[in-house]
């Protein structure tokens, strides 16, 4: 699993990886599927060091949409510790390295609210909206940050 | 010349990975591919 080399040497960057196998690993199978409401595999969960999920992979991806996943849940987990300098610069990471994935719309749309939360300027989130008129307009995050136009 | 093929370090201990995150979060992977 996870064979590409940008995907290994993420989560070797940012992750101690934990991985429970249905049959090898049984009943801390059922026990953590049971806390965290894994119904399915593959699935794969972000937890933060308190042990609070912050972000949520379901089903299988390609390499490059896996990773832009990833990159997503590791904004997301400095947005929930309210770094948001850092959580608006990782959400960019993920518009401008991955803009063919579905994670892009997503980190355009949190990279401003992020940026909205570390200067309390709401032209950040007029700035989002206008983004989104030129870009990822069909996304359902386009949609979201339309409440925010002028 | 042979090349050094990197590998994920898996472990299958939830408990003892989040005590030793330090810094870094937790990739938690719910699998049935062949191991």
């Amino acid at each position: 699993m996870y064979p590409d080399p940008r995907v290994v040497a993420f989560i070797d960057e940012h992750f101690v990886p934990v991985r429970v196998h249905v049959k090898e690993n049984a009943d801390e199978f059922q026990r953590l599927g049971s806390r965290f409401g894994a119904q399915w595999t593959p699935t794969t969960l972000i937890v933060d060091a308190e042990g609070n999920e912050q972000h949520r992979i379901e089903g299988f991806l390609p390499a490059e949409d896996f990773l832009s996943q990833l990159k997503l849940g590791v904004a997301k987990a400095a947005f929930a510790r309210n770094d948001y300098t850092n959580a608006e610069r990782l959400f960019g990471q993920v518009v401008d390295e991955h803009p063919g994935t579905e994670a892009a719309p997503e980190g355009l749309y949190w990279a401003g609210v992020s940026k909205y939360r570390a200067t309390n300027d709401p032209s950040a989130l007029r700035e989002t909206a206008r983004a989104f008129r030129e870009r990822h307009q069909e996304s359902s995050w386009a949609k979201k940050a339309s409440v925010w136009n002028a | 010349m042979a090349t050094a093929t990197r590998q994920i370090q898996w472990r299958s201990d939830f408990d003892t990975a989040l005590k030793d995150a330090k810094g870094k979060l937790v990739l938690l992977d719910f699998s049935a591919a062949p191991m």
